[in-house]
Formats: C-alpha cells, sequence, structure tokens
C-alpha cells in the first residue's frame, strides 16, 4: 500500500502518509521516497500529490496578497506595520502617497499613526528582504469603522467558501460588509451592531469547526435561526434603543 | 528531598518503591493547547513531574544581532519554579538550568524545519513546576508537543524519558530518589518516525552490555511516549469534532 491514510483523516508532525511514486504538496516532506507529515491537519490527494490541510499554522507573505495590518512605528520614509507574520512589512510613503514625497512637508502621521489599521496589498517580499505594502489600490486604504477578529490564517479559505460560498452566504444573512485580510484578520462592518455580532459569532464558529463537513449548512441555519428569533425581539429591542438615544 | 532513603529501592520480587516493575514507565498526561497567550502550549504529567511548555514564533527577532541569515534562532529556556522542589530554588537561572536549556534546544532543534523561516526566532519555554526526576525529558517531549501545536513544520515529534541502573539492576524511567541514589541514569530522545536519536546524556558507570540493554529500554519507552503524544494533539481536534456530532444528534432528535 503506497498510501497509508484515508481523505480526512487526522494526522500529526513525523506521520508517513505515502511512499515510492507519490509527490509531496503543502505541510509534507519527502526523504528516502517517503512522504511524511510536517503539520497537525487533515489529509487529502489529488492525483499524485499527497498533502496536509493544516490545522493551525502561522501567515507567510505572499506577493498580491490582501492582508489588514496595524502600523507599529513611523518613521522617516514610511511606517513599519504589523501584518501577523514572522516579518514586519514596510510601507513606504510614495507608497501611500500619490505624488512624489516632501520629507519636509509631508506629515505621515496624519496619513496614518500607530495604531491605526489598513487594508493593504503586499508588492514584494522575498526571504532576504521584508514584505513591501502598497495603499494605493481600490478598496485599500485606512480602516475608519468596522469590527476586527482575528483567526488562524489556515482557516480563511474555509471563511471564503468553494467559489465564495461561504462568505456569500455571511453577507446575505446578516447584511455587513466583509473584508478578508489573507493573514487571518477579518474586518466586519455593518449597519448595527446586532448584525456585526451575528457575523462574528458564525466566523468564530467557522473557525472552531473548520476541519468538519457540511459547514456552509451548518452555518446557514445558524444565521437562519438566530435571525429568525431576533424578528421577534427587534420590535422589543427598538422601543428600547428609543429610549437609549433620548437618555444621552 | 529531605525524603529519607528507605532500606530497598526494589524488593526481592523485582517491585520498586512505587509499585511499578524494572521497565515500567510512570503514568503519563499530556494535554495540549492550554494557554491562551502562547501560539502553542503543552502541560504534562509524568509521575510526580508537572511541567509547562509554551512556544512564540516564528517572530521577529530581538536583539536583532541574534538573527541567523539562513534559519530561525530557536531560543530555549528551561527553569524550575522556586516551589518545584522541597527546599525552595532560588528563582534566578542555575548553572544547571543553563546547560538544560541548552541540551534542550539541540535536542529539538533537529525536529523543527528552521530553515523555512530565516531571521526570525522560535521561543520556547519550559517551567516545572513540580519535579521528580526525569524534568528534562518530559520538558522534550511537553516541548514538542507546544511546537507542534504552534502551527511550526516538524520533521517528526520528539519523544524522550531516561533509564538506568539502581542497586545492580537496570530500570526505566527514574524516580527522583532513584536517580540519587543510583549507580547511572541515561536520559535519551528519540525521533520514533525517522529513528534518530537527537539527545543522549549518561551520568554514572555502565558496561558496554548494560549500556545497550538501557538504550534499548529507552527507545521502548520512547515509542510508548509518541504514541500518548500524538493521541493529545489529536484529542484537541476530534473533541470539537464529537461535541459537534452529538449537538447535531441532538438538535436531530429534537426535530422528530
Amino acid at each position: 500500500m503506497p498510501i497509508f491514510y484515508e481523505r480526512r483523516q487526522l494526522v500529526t508532525p513525523g506521520d508517513l502518509l505515502a511512499e515510492n511514486e507519490y509527490i509531496n504538496g503543502e505541510n509534507t516532506y519527502k526523504e528516502n521516497g517517503k512522504i511524511y507529515a510536517t503539520r497537525v491537519g487533515l489529509f487529502d490527494y489529488e492525483n499524485k500529490r499527497v498533502f496536509v490541510v493544516a490545522l493551525k499554522a502561522f501567515y507567510i507573505p505572499m506577493v498580491g496578497d490582501t492582508v489588514i495590518g496595524k502600523v507599529l512605528e513611523v518613521t522617516l520614509g514610511g511606517w513599519m506595520v504589523d501584518i501577523r507574520a514572522p516579518y514586519l512589512a514596510m510601507l513606504r510613503a510614495s507608497d501611500a502617497l500619490e505624488r512624489p514625497v516632501r520629507p519636509q512637508k509631508d506629515d505621515l502621521p496624519s496619513l496614518f499613526d500607530v495604531g491605526d489599521l489598513m487594508i493593504a496589498k503586499i508588492v514584494a517580499y522575498d526571504r532576504t528582504r521584508d514584505p513591501l505594502l502598497t495603499v494605493l489600490e481600490r478598496g485599500l486604504g485606512k480602516i475608519t469603522r468596522g469590527q476586527l477578529i482575528e483567526i488562524t490564517p489556515t482557516k480563511i479559505p474555509r471563511v471564503i467558501g468553494k467559489k465564495g460560498s461561504m462568505i456569500a452566504v455571511l453577507k446575505e444573512h446578516t447584511g455587513c460588509q466583509i473584508t478578508i485580510g489573507q493573514n487571518g484578520r477579518v474586518l466586519i462592518s455593518g449597519k448595527s451592531p446586532d448584525d456585526e455580532r451575528l457575523a462574528t459569532m458564525a466566523i468564530r464558529k467557522i473557525e472552531q469547526e473548520a476541519h468538519t463537513t457540511g459547514l456552509t449548512d451548518r452555518i446557514t441555519d445558524m444565521l437562519r435561526k438566530e435571525k429568525g428569533e431576533k424578528t421577534e425581539k427587534e420590535v422589543v429591542e427598538n422601543v428600547s434603543k428609543e429610549t437609549w438615544k433620548t437618555d444621552r | 528531598m529531605s525524603q529519607k532513603k528507605p532500606g530497598k529501592l526494589i524488593d526481592e520480587n523485582d517491585v520498586r518503591l512505587d509499585g511499578r516493575k524494572l521497565n515500567e514507565m510512570r503514568p503519563l498526561k499530556i494535554e495540549v493547547g492550554i494557554l491562551g497567550n502562547a501560539d502553542g502550549s503543552a502541560y504534562i504529567e509524568h509521575g510526580k513531574n508537572k511541567i509547562l511548555a509554551a512556544v512564540y514564533g516564528p517572530r521577529e527577532i530581538h536583539p536583532k544581532h541574534q538573527a541567523l541569515p539562513d534559519r530561525a534562532a530557536l531560543r530555549c529556556r528551561y527553569h524550575m519554579a522556586p516551589f518545584s522542589v522541597q527546599e525552595r530554588k532560588s528563582p534566578a537561572p542555575s548553572r544547571r538550568e543553563l546547560e538544560l536549556s541548552k541540551v534542550i534546544r539541540e535536542a529539538l532543534e533537529p525536529s523543527i524545519f528552521t530553515e523555512y523561516y530565516p531571521r526570525t526566532a522560535i521561543d520556547l519555554f519550559i517551567e516545572v513546576l513540580q519535579a521528580d526526576g526525569g524534568t528534562r525529558c518530559a520538558g522534550i517531549t511537553a516541548a514538542s508537543l507546544a511546537l507542534a501545536d504552534a502551527g511550526i513544520p516538524m520533521r517528526d515529534l520528539v519523544s524522550a524519558c531516561a533509564a538506568g541502573k539502581v542497586e545492580g539492576r537496570l530500570v526505566l524511567d527514574l524516580t527522583d530518589m532513584e536517580d540519587k541514589s543510583g549507580e547511572a541514569d541515561m536520559p535519551l530522545a528519540y525521533m520514533p518516525n525517522l529513528n534518530a536519536v537527537t539527545l543522549l546524556q549518561m551520568d554514572g558507570m555502565l558496561t558496554n552490555e548494560e549500556f545497550e540493554q538501557v538504550v534499548n529500554m529507552t527507545l521502548e519507552g520512547c515509542k510508548q511516549i509518541n504514541q500518548l503524544q500524538k493521541e493529545a494533539l489529536r484529542a484537541k481536534y476530534e473533541a470539537v469534532k464529537e461535541a459537534e456530532i452529538e449537538k447535531e444528534e441532538v438538535e436531530e432528535e429534537g426535530e422528530e
């Protein structure tokens, strides 16, 4: 038997997965014709390629990824940004302004200050240099409102779903705008805090149960149930909200 | 410890003080992912030993001059809590702890793909809460799980245990008392799937034949530990799976 596990079976680092003619895919390595797992995850294969879908990993930058970052430091020529990767990212002033930078005149902290959040895109990265970001594209820039939640980056594909099925369900049932950073940060901005809370709840559930099957259906059910209860409650809640507003 | 040494550590029926046979290990309990702040963590109870391991990283390295251009730097701190032994242990790192930190780092480094993440640091903390002989081995076992829990790519899990010679007999997994009044103690760390030894130390004297027997005993012990390590890692995720199935069953019953 050249394959030692079934599809979607849980494996741990060092487990012997397959032998000889197979090719090692992600989270595996090959030594002396034997393929072993390198992470805790679910085993799977496609044709001759054997791989493990990791249950926990950290974000490794990739050129072209959209990420959500936090400014850690304002320097002379730009900003140092935390993108939840092993390396700090750099956003140069010329990648944030549409005109040439005038070091004496431009006030960088007024654009992004320490602690500010941004949606950015990785334009350059290799193993010898730290990642470089840009915010000069549509949909990128400073985050001014919404809620930010962090999940394991390996579970981002699950939040998006097959061809965006899961994210479509989330958007439809909660009415929130959801921006996903490939680095495991998700921005939710909705019309009311209740909608945002519902979306947060759903994403937390996806994160926790990412390795189980039939998840999209379960999430749809959950959202529908929560929504159904709310429509009854909403009447009462709206009244109490009115009084709260007048109190202010 | 202030315990007095009884007359004999092994009785005429080959039973040890705590009721174990010569080649029997102390009971092991392992839990993975119990610290919220750390990227990965594990807790182990090996007999009376109680040890916590936590892992952070790979992350930015500080101070910067420690960065390695071709791989991640594994930084390890083995520390015993002041209350981990009968007589208060000074919380400052002792000579022994510094040595164990180095030895543990070198036992774990071959198992990690450090070359994937150059210029970063992987920080490993091993905190001994209660000690009763064999803490470096239990520490390595827990630390390896914490690394796997942090999602750091690894060649294999590292399992470690010790064996030695007490009152002329070869025994597996020595307690503190057996270690102190015995003739030899030999800790060994091992990657079972790759069949590779990453740590081998010995104090005391053994003949060539005894040495070989002791190595084989520890390897057997390590294989047993490896099974428990895998179970502990799986348990973290299977708990979610099972809870979900149960919940669905309850819901289905309710709907009917």
